[in-house]
């Protein structure tokens, strides 16, 4: 009970904030193209609806292909660094590197490379997921209890036994955390890569609606952007909750 | 193989030898365990024992000396050893009855081994906890499960590396009592690590006291005792003493060497 308490106090902020924001509209009758209040932004959200949701789809399946294919590598990668201690040495600092760039910069060169397709948007959602999935499985693995290791090993197990009965189940967990982290990013990965160049997806609409100063819509665009974002890390949760069981006794 | 009707083995070490980072741990250690004896290895803290387990599972690679079980050498990771480790090492993310079915998943007989392992839960008193997770079972019945897994494993010699020390007193106690009751029934070698003179006592066929670094034996105890008993065990204070006896002069001896 104390709990749920808890989790409300957030929401009890959030509202006050907004009413703070809308009394300030009203109060000092703001315009539009300035500032719309919450109540515009909601009403623009409910007739903006249906196109929004089209163009969110097209944003949700950018996000996915960019989650799933930085997964495919993530784990590829994470194995092989881990097999081999010489390819870590030399990957990882490289990997931290490619965080440092921005990715607004890298975003218009995959255009120049990829043209402006479904490819450079997914390629922008994979440089912003693939780095914490592929660090945080990659040091689950390398944090793997040796124990472990050696109690498989003299049942007779092999490499790809050991990494399929101990390793890789014990870098889950850690996995899971990065998988969280990388699909909270995966939607606005998709976003601005649309932003650079594209012919629908949210990140299009963004762009169309604040050159038009709709800042309404802007704002009704954003909410759907953090909704599908929570979605994807909610999507994460539910999968940790309903197939790993184990951490829920813990 | 049934887990109750286990073939027991003899095993043999001649001259081990085995350094660590350059330092000696164990120098030309020789010993034997004749077909289903429990042998306990005691010493100190740190001295070499769980090496000496590793060398046998294969786990780690001596520099010199020969492992023999029934005279044949062993060289590699091999089938004959059953290895259990101080902490219970069961997998969080499986259920006890997967945990304890793990040599069978690693060697393609998992059908064979649940059967086996279903039929022995309530003499493990796991009964019921078939389907729990590691986290829902106490410090007991973890050690338990993980004594019941390497009792599945189709290996001759059981490698038990204080398997109770990371459990309190009565539990421990309680725990001994299970496996002295138990050891008859497997029909296995038994080789016990430990620095608990008890536990030694209590349990083993024969001891080995090991010296601190480089680990070698300094002495040999056979015991004899077929009915034994906690009221047993409390009037065995002239074998604690002696035991003390050898391995604090042992520890002392190195202390004056080095």
């Amino acid at each position: 009970m104390k709990q749920h308490h808890h989790d409300l106090i957030p929401v009890f902020f959030i509202l006050i904030l907004l009413l703070i924001w809308e009394g300030c509209c009203r109060i000092f009758k703001i315009p539009l193209y300035v500032l719309p209040s919450p109540v515009q932004v909601f009403k623009t959200l409910l007739s903006e609806l249906p196109t929004l949701l089209g163009h969110a789809g097209v944003t949700v399946l950018e996000a996915a292909a960019g989650i799933i294919l930085s997964l495919i590598l993530a784990l590829i990668l994470g194995i092989l660094m881990d097999c081999f201690p010489l390819l870590r040495r030399g990957i990882y600092p490289i990997l931290v590197v490619t965080q440092t760039v921005p990715m607004i910069v890298l975003a218009p060169i995959f255009i120049i490379y990829l043209g402006f397709g479904i490819t450079p948007k997914i390629l922008t959602v994979v440089l912003m997921c693939f780095f914490p999935i592929a660090v945080s499985f990659s040091d689950g693995l390398e944090q793997v209890d040796k124990e472990y290791v050696h109690l498989v090993r003299s049942y007779g197990a092999g490499m790809w036994k050991t990494y399929r009965l101990v390793k890789i189940p014990a870098a889950v967990p850690p996995l899971l955390s990065g998988l969280k982290v990388a699909a909270t990013y995966s939607i606005s990965g998709a976003v601005v890569g649309e932003w650079i160049g594209a012919q629908k997806g949210l990140g299009y609409y963004l762009l169309r609606v604040k050159n038009g100063y709709m800042l309404d819509k802007v704002f009704a665009c954003v909410l759907i952007i953090i909704f599908l974002s929570l979605c994807m890390n909610g999507l994460i949760r539910l999968y940790q909750w309903a197939a790993l069981p184990y951490l829920k006794q813990k | 193989m049934n887990l109750t009707d286990g073939t027991a083995r003899k095993l043999e070490v001649r001259g081990l030898s085995f350094a660590y980072e350059g330092r000696p741990v164990l120098e030309n250690l020789s010993l034997y365990a004749g077909q289903g004896e429990f042998v306990s290895l005691l010493g100190p803290s740190g001295c070499g024992k769980s090496t000496i387990l590793k060398l046998l599972t294969g786990i780690l690679k001596p520099d010199s000396g020969e492992i023999l079980v029934d005279s044949c050498r062993i060289s590699e990771i091999s089938g004959h050893f059953a290895y259990m480790p101080q902490n219970d090492l069961l997998f969080p993310w499986k259920t006890i009855l997967d945990n304890v079915c793990l040599y069978g998943e690693i060697h393609g007989t998992s059908e064979k081994t649940r059967k086996e392992a279903l039929a022995n839960f309530p003499l493990f008193g796991l009964g019921g906890y078939e389907n729990s997770y590691p986290s829902a079972l106490s410090g007991g019945m973890r050690q338990r499960a993980a004594f019941l897994r390497t009792a599945l494993c189709q290996a001759d010699i059981l490698l038990l590396d204080e398997p109770f020390g990371a459990l309190d007193v009565i539990t421990r106690s309680e725990m001994q009592d299970w496996l002295l009751a138990m050891r008859e029934k497997l029909n296995r070698t038994v080789l016990l690590v430990t620095h608990d003179m008890d536990e030694a006592i209590y349990l083993s066929d024969r001891i080995l006291i090991l010296n601190p670094w480089p680990s070698g034996i300094v002495d040999e105890i056979s015991i004899n005792e077929k009915k034994r008993s906690r009221d047993w065990l409390y009037r065995q204070n002239d074998l604690r003493r002696h035991i003390f006896s050898k391995i604090s002069g042992s520890a002392g001896r190195k202390e004056n060497t080095q």
